[in-house]
């Protein structure tokens, strides 16, 4: 080993323990805003390791540089752009865009390496050759499922593609089942030395991405870009086998798998296995038919100014945000009515969901973003023994996730999940827009229960209402 | 580097990974996922080495250089809507500015 080896080894070796450590920080709050910064100084480093070593040894052509200073500034500038103007509630779309095109990176530096070879050093007789081929397929197919369904998964998210009642026929399977035998089949041929092959496993595995995506129902999108997410770790790590960088194979490798376990923390939040995501189908459609167990009987209605009168009278007052909230950006102007309250001297808590808001995670950011204090959010697990000491409980724009039906009735789908007790609480309003079912397209039975209110209306029209009329009343006034 | 020990690395890499993060609060699901991300985005490495390897005038320049820019882009990008994410948590609510 030479000088610059030595270097290079030493740099690498660097970066993978920084971006281990990083991406144990970001699992903590305390150290999360750190541990980013860390790991990013560890990609940092990691590319001045490698830009070294060629300079150190081989050299980099001008032209190479000329393309590489194109590539890096235009890709930081638009990335840099979007992460700064794209709005808080808009989340779980910028993600999946960031790593669809992640997938579409490996992807093309293993078409460009299988078409145009500059790694391969064949030797007579050795396995090196073909372990490049099958990296190469690896990454190709890999790269292309995390680029195409990501990017379904954002338009989805978006409201560009909707689930088309279609997509939900048993026969999708077998479609997906000859996408991915076409991608198998591709495959063989490609690591078999033909060459041309290469477009249709491009094709094939595109295809796949799709079909597997398209379906899935917006609710269980999270779980799938997290999915995907580890998929790209998988895709960076097959590509470090084709340019036999051990520093690409091991950090691929850890966000493949950190990536797993995330997905599986998500699903069990929701109450969903991995298999039934992936394959069950929108979880609206199936059910929309078998389960709408009959019409409302019993919806009590009222005004915004009852709804002020109530709160003015609450000493305890817990706030649920979900879905409905985010979508209304209405975050804010909650966070106004919850100061009224406070000056007040009334006890204002938010309880959180773990899948509150378009993905879990999101709302916590969502509030914080509206300058509520970490402190008054509350997990389900500590907020559900609350709600019977607690006089009002306002829930804006969730559904599903204060359903007791998913405690009570054994043949509901929602059987199971958890759920926040709400209903113990000595009144419930609900706003809402309308009667519209949440996600899973179940009825919600405690809109019909006797200490429930509906108010109706779209979340931030009614808390500014709601602001005008505390207003009237003097609350916060002081 | 043999290929037996490049498995050996994939292997301990993705035990590693298993490892890392055992119980994540809920509120930091969001923020992991696309911090995660960005470091998926390593492939920018491979894109590199693509572009300085490549022979003169060869298209591997231009493929090498796009998937580069997609590369970046989910790096760069990630890394800041992260940082954006995780600043509002660390915010201490007495300070107004910052």
């Amino acid at each position: 080993m030479n000088l610059p080896d030595i270097i290079k080894f030493v740099i690498d070796l660097l970066a993978v323990l920084l971006l281990a450590l990083g991406i144990k920080g970001l699992s903590k709050v305390r150290s999360a805003r750190e541990a980013n910064i860390l790991a990013a100084f560890a990609m940092l480093l990691s590319v001045l390791g490698l830009l070294f070593y060629y300079l150190g040894t081989s050299g980099i052509p001008a032209q190479s540089w000329a393309w590489i200073i194109v590539g890096s500034l235009l890709g930081s500038f638009f990335g840099t752009l979007l992460a700064k103007k794209v709005p808080m509630t808009s989340m779980p779309e910028t993600v999946a865009l960031f790593n669809g095109f992640g997938g579409m990176s490996s992807l093309l530096v293993a078409i460009g390496a299988f078409l145009f070879p500059f790694n391969v050093v064949a030797k007579a007789g050795s396995l090196e050759p073909f372990i490049n081929d099958v990296s190469i397929s690896v990454s190709i197919f890999v790269g292309a499922i995390t680029f195409s369904g990501s990017i379904v998964a954002m338009a989805k998210l978006q409201g560009w593609l909707s689930t088309p009642g279609w997509t939900q026929v048993k026969a999708r399977h077998f479609v997906n089942i000859v996408f991915g035998v076409t991608s198998l089949i591709a495959f063989i041929y490609l690591i078999s030395g033909n060459i041309s092959s290469i477009w249709l496993l491009v094709i094939a595995s595109t295809l796949l991405g799709i079909g597997v995506t398209l379906p899935i129902g917006g609710a269980d999108m999270p779980v799938v870009i997290s999915l995907l997410n580890s998929y790209s770790g998988i895709a960076a790590a097959a590509a470090g086998f084709v340019v036999d960088s051990q520093l690409l194979i091991v950090a691929g490798a850890m966000v493949g798998a950190a990536g797993l376990i995330l997905t599986q923390v998500m699903c069990k939040g929701m109450n969903r296995s991995l298999i039934s995501v992936l394959f069950g189908g929108s979880l609206s459609a199936q059910t929309t038919t078998s389960s709408g167990s009959g019409e409302y009987t019993n919806i009590t209605s009222c005004s915004v100014e009852e709804c002020a009168l109530t709160l003015e009278a609450a000493n305890r007052v817990i706030v649920v945000p979900g879905y409905g909230l985010a979508v209304a950006q209405a975050q804010h102007t909650l966070r106004e009515v919850t100061k009224k309250l406070e000056q007040n001297g009334i006890e204002v808590v938010y309880a959180i969901h773990p899948v509150a808001g378009r993905m879990p995670g999101h709302m916590n950011v969502l509030l914080a973003e509206a300058d509520v204090p970490y402190e008054q959010l509350k997990e389900m697990d500590v907020i559900n023994p609350e709600f019977p000491a607690t006089d009002v409980v306002l829930v804006l724009g969730a559904n599903d996730v204060v359903n007791p039906q998913a405690k009570n009735d054994k043949s509901s789908p929602l059987y199971g999940m958890p759920v926040l007790d709400v209903q113990e609480a000595r009144t419930v309003f609900v706003i809402k827009r309308g009667m519209s079912a949440g996600y899973s397209g179940i009825k919600n039975d405690l809109f019909d229960l006797p200490n429930t209110s509906m108010v109706f209306g779209d979340a931030k029209k009614v808390l500014s209402e709601l602001i005008g009329e505390l207003k009237d009343l003097g609350v916060g006034d002081k | 580097m043999n290929f037996d020990s490049l498995l050996w690395v994939l292997l301990l890499g993705s035990l590693l990974g298993l490892e890392l993060i055992g119980k994540v609060p809920p509120t930091l699901h969001t923020p992991l996922m696309s911090g995660a991300n960005a470091i998926s985005g390593i492939t920018m490495l491979a894109a590199l080495t693509a572009i300085i390897k490549a022979e003169p005038n060869s298209p591997l320049l231009i493929i090498g250089s796009i998937s580069l820019g997609f590369a970046l882009f989910n790096v760069v990008g990630g890394f800041f809507v992260t940082d954006r994410m995780l600043a509002m948590f660390s915010r201490k609510p007495t300070k107004k500015n910052k």
